[in-house]
C-alpha cells in the first residue's frame, strides 16, 4: 500500500517536475515563513517590534509560485506579505529578523523602511514601497529591459487583489501585453483589502477575468495547494520565456491574520468566517498530503520543527545583537555619491 | 553651429544614443511621429523601434516601467508629452524613482531622465502651459533641470543622461523654436548644480531659470540703454541648487529680483529669497523682490488673458527699474 502511494506521488511530482527533495524544500519554506511570522507577532506583542504585516495563509501560494522562477536570472517585485516568496528566493531568516528590528544590516533598507518592504540587490529582489501596485510597472520595465538586452529573464510581480483596482495594475498589464513582455503577474487573492471584502472592491468575482481586457491568459488557481500554484506559475514562466507575453494568475488564498499588527479583523469578519478559513490552513494540509503519499512522516516533521525552531531562535538572537543604524547615516543615499 | 533650442534637444539625444546603447526613449507619439513637438524626429528611423518606442497613453506606466528598465541596466529617457500631464505619474516619480536609492540604503538606483515640455505663451491654455518645477523641486532624491539656451540644453541633457539619479528635464515650449544659439558639434557636459551669470551687472541682480532667463536678458539690455546695469544669474538647475552663486550675486549688487513664470505662492522664488534672507540680509540695499505668474489655477486660453498672465520682458523691465530706483 505504501509502495503504491509512493508511486502515485512520484507520478504527480513528475507532472509538476518536482522531486521529493523539492517538495520537502517547498514545505520547509512554507513552515519557515509561518514560524518566522509567528515569532514576529510575539516580538510585536512583547513590545520589541512596532509593526508586523503577515502572509499567514498565503504560504502555499507564495512558495509554490516562487519556486517556479529561477532566482539566478529572474527578477522579483514582491509586496509586503511575501515572506514565503523572498525566503524561496534565498533571503535568510537572519535577514528577515534584521528587517523586523530595523537593524543596520537589514538588506532591504538598512532599517529605513517598515518591516516586510522587501528588497535585496544580491537576490534580484527589487525594493518596494507601501503604496500598492507600483511594483507591477517596475516588473514590466525590468522585462522590457531584459528583452532589449537579450536576456532570458522573467519578471515576477506579486500583489494582492486590492491592488488590482489600482491604475498601475491596469497600466502595467496593458503595457506588458502590448509589448508581449516576459512578466508573470501573481495576485494573492485573500478576499480582503484590509477590511473591504472582494464584493465591495470589484463587480466581478474573479481577478483572472481582468486579463481578458489585455488579451492575455488569466488563470484561477487554488492557492492552498502549492503544487497547483507551482504548475500554473511554471506554465506562465514558460510562456514568458517563449516570448509569448505575460500571464495573470489569480491565486485564491486565505488571510489567517489581521491586515497588520495595528488591525483587528474580528471587528469586520465573523467568528464563523475566521474559523472556516483557519480550517483551510495550507500548511497542515500540505503536510497531510505528503504523508498520504508516503513521502513524509512524524519523525521528519519533528526534526523539521526542531530545525526551524533553532533557525528562528538564531535569527532572533542575531538581529537583537545587530547594531541599529548610526544616526549619522540619516543623510546618506539621497543621491549617488 | 547655430540651432534652435528644439534642435539642440534632438541632436543631443541623437549624439548620446550613438554613444551609449543603453539609452532608450519612449512616450506618447515619440516614435513614427517624432513627438508632437518633433523633439525625437528621425530617431526611431536611426535607432529602431526597440530604442525609440511609442507607448500607451498612460503616464504612470511610462515612468513606472522606465524605473524598472533603469534598474535592469538601461538608461531610459521617457518623454511626458506636456508637463501638465505628468500628474498621473507623480506617485511613480516622487515615491518611487526619487526614493529608491534612499529606501534601499543605496543598493538600487534609478538613472532616468524624464523630459517634459513646460511653460506657456503658445496658446496652450490651462493644460498645455503649466510650470511644474515647484512641485518637484521639493523632492529630495530628484534633480530638476531647466535650461534656457540651446548651448545649455546640450551640456545639461548629456549630464542628466550620465547621472545615476532620476532627473526631471524641463524644456520650455516657447523656447523650442524662438530661442536660437551656437552649439558646438563635439560632446560637452555642464555639471548639474552650477548656475551661470548670463550677463554681468552692478546695480541689481535678476535671478531666474528656464525661459524667463531669456526674457530677463532682454529686459537687462533695454535697461542698459537707460544706464541701469543688471546682472542676470541663470540657475540652470534648481535641484541641486547653486546657493553660492545666488549669494555671490546678491552680495555683489545688493538688490535682487527673482523672476519665474510659475505662480507666485509656494513658487521656487520663495526658496531663493529665503536663502538670501538667511545668509546675505545685511548685504542687501533693498527688500528682495519677486516677479512671478499670478495666483490663478493656470494659464487661460484667450490671448488677452494669456498675455496678462505671462511674465514678459516688459514686466521684468518695469520691476527691475523700480528696484534699481529703490
Amino acid at each position: 500500500m505504501a509502495k503504491a502511494k509512493g508511486k502515485a506521488a512520484a507520478q504527480k511530482h513528475r507532472d509538476g517536475g518536482l522531486a521529493t527533495e523539492q517538495l520537502h524544500e517547498m514545505y520547509y519554506h512554507m513552515a519557515m515563513a509561518r514560524a518566522l511570522d509567528e515569532r514576529c507577532w510575539v516580538m510585536n506583542r512583547g513590545g520589541q517590534a512596532p509593526f508586523v504585516i503577515s502572509g499567514q495563509g498565503h504560504e502555499a501560494a507564495q512558495v509554490g509560485a516562487a519556486m517556479a522562477f529561477d532566482p539566478s536570472q529572474d527578477f522579483l517585485c514582491p509586496y509586503y506579505r511575501d515572506l514565503g516568496v523572498v525566503l524561496a528566493f534565498g533571503v535568510t531568516a537572519r535577514e528577515v529578523m534584521c528587517g523586523l528590528l530595523a537593524r543596520a544590516n537589514d538588506p532591504s533598507s538598512g532599517g529605513r523602511q517598515m518591516p516586510s518592504h522587501w528588497g535585496h540587490a544580491g537576490r534580484r529582489i527589487i525594493t518596494g514601497s507601501s503604496p500598492v501596485a507600483t511594483q507591477i510597472l517596475h516588473a514590466a520595465g525590468v522585462a522590457l529591459a531584459a528583452r532589449i538586452r537579450g536576456e532570458d529573464t522573467v519578471a515576477a510581480a506579486f500583489f494582492g487583489e486590492g491592488s488590482s483596482n489600482q491604475g498601475d495594475f491596469h497600466e502595467g498589464l496593458n503595457f506588458a501585453s502590448v509589448h508581449r513582455l516576459p512578466v508573470v503577474f501573481v495576485c494573492e487573492n485573500n478576499g480582503y483589502a484590509i477590511s473591504v471584502p472582494l464584493s465591495k472592491q470589484m463587480a466581478i468575482s474573479s481577478v483572472a477575468a481582468r486579463a481578458a481586457g489585455y488579451g492575455i491568459p488569466g488563470v484561477e488557481v487554488d492557492g492552498l495547494d502549492p503544487l497547483a500554484v507551482y504548475q500554473a506559475t511554471q506554465a506562465a514562466v514558460a510562456r514568458a520565456r517563449r516570448g509569448e507575453g505575460p500571464t495573470l494568475l489569480d491565486v485564491k488564498v486565505v488571510r489567517l491574520t489581521s491586515h497588520s499588527s495595528d488591525d483587528d479583523q474580528r471587528s469586520y469578519r465573523t467568528a464563523e468566517d475566521l474559523a472556516a478559513e483557519r480550517a483551510q490552513d495550507p500548511i497542515p494540509r500540505f503536510r497531510a498530503w505528503m504523508e498520504s503519499q508516503g513521502i513524509w512522516d512524524a519523525q521528519q516533521e519533528k526534526s523539521l520543527a526542531a530545525r526551524i525552531k533553532g533557525e528562528v531562535e538564531d535569527a532572533t538572537e542575531f538581529a537583537l545583537a545587530s547594531p541599529v543604524p548610526d544616526a549619522a547615516t540619516l543623510l546618506d543615499h539621497v543621491y549617488a555619491p | 553651429m547655430a540651432m534652435t533650442y528644439l534642435e539642440a534637444v534632438r541632436e543631443t539625444l541623437r549624439q548620446e544614443m550613438r554613444r551609449d546603447a543603453r539609452i532608450i526613449i519612449y512616450g506618447e507619439d515619440v516614435g513614427v511621429r517624432g513627438g508632437v513637438f518633433r523633439a525625437t524626429e528621425g530617431l526611431q528611423e536611426e535607432f529602431g523601434e526597440d530604442r525609440v518606442m511609442d507607448s500607451p497613453l498612460a503616464e504612470s506606466a511610462i515612468i513606472g516601467t522606465a524605473i524598472g528598465a533603469a534598474i535592469n541596466g538601461l538608461r531610459p529617457v521617457p518623454e511626458i508629452q506636456f508637463a501638465d500631464f505628468i500628474f498621473p505619474a507623480v506617485n511613480q516619480i516622487v515615491q518611487e524613482a526619487a526614493r529608491i536609492r534612499y529606501r534601499s540604503n543605496g543598493t538600487f538606483g534609478v538613472p532616468m531622465v524624464i523630459r517634459a515640455p513646460y511653460g506657456g505663451g503658445i496658446h496652450g491654455a490651462l493644460y498645455h502651459s503649466q510650470c511644474i518645477e515647484a512641485f518637484f523641486a521639493h523632492v529630495p532624491g530628484l534633480k530638476v533641470v531647466m535650461p534656457a539656451t540651446p548651448y545649455d540644453v546640450k551640456g545639461l541633457l548629456a549630464s542628466s543622461i550620465e547621472d545615476e539619479d532620476p532627473v526631471l528635464f524641463l524644456e520650455h515650449k516657447g523656447a523650442y523654436r524662438s530661442i536660437r544659439g551656437e552649439v558646438p558639434d563635439e560632446r560637452y557636459l555642464i555639471p548639474l548644480g552650477e548656475a551661470e551669470v548670463k550677463r554681468e551687472g552692478t546695480d541689481l541682480s535678476i535671478i531666474s531659470w528656464g525661459m524667463t532667463v531669456n526674457s530677463s536678458l532682454k529686459a537687462a539690455e533695454n535697461l542698459a540703454k537707460e544706464g541701469v546695469s543688471v546682472e542676470v544669474l541663470d540657475l540652470r538647475t534648481i535641484r541641486p541648487l547653486d546657493t553660492e552663486a545666488i549669494l555671490t550675486t546678491a552680495r555683489k549688487t545688493g538688490k535682487v529680483l527673482v523672476v519665474h513664470e510659475d505662480n507666485l505662492t509656494g513658487g521656487f522664488g520663495g526658496e531663493v529669497s529665503a536663502l538670501i534672507a538667511e545668509h546675505a540680509l545685511f548685504d542687501l540695499d533693498a527688500p528682495i523682490r519677486r516677479l512671478a505668474g499670478p495666483d490663478v489655477p493656470a494659464m487661460p486660453y484667450a490671448p488677452s488673458l494669456e498675455h496678462a498672465f505671462l511674465v514678459t520682458p516688459e514686466k521684468i523691465e518695469a520691476a527691475a527699474r523700480e528696484l534699481a530706483e529703490f
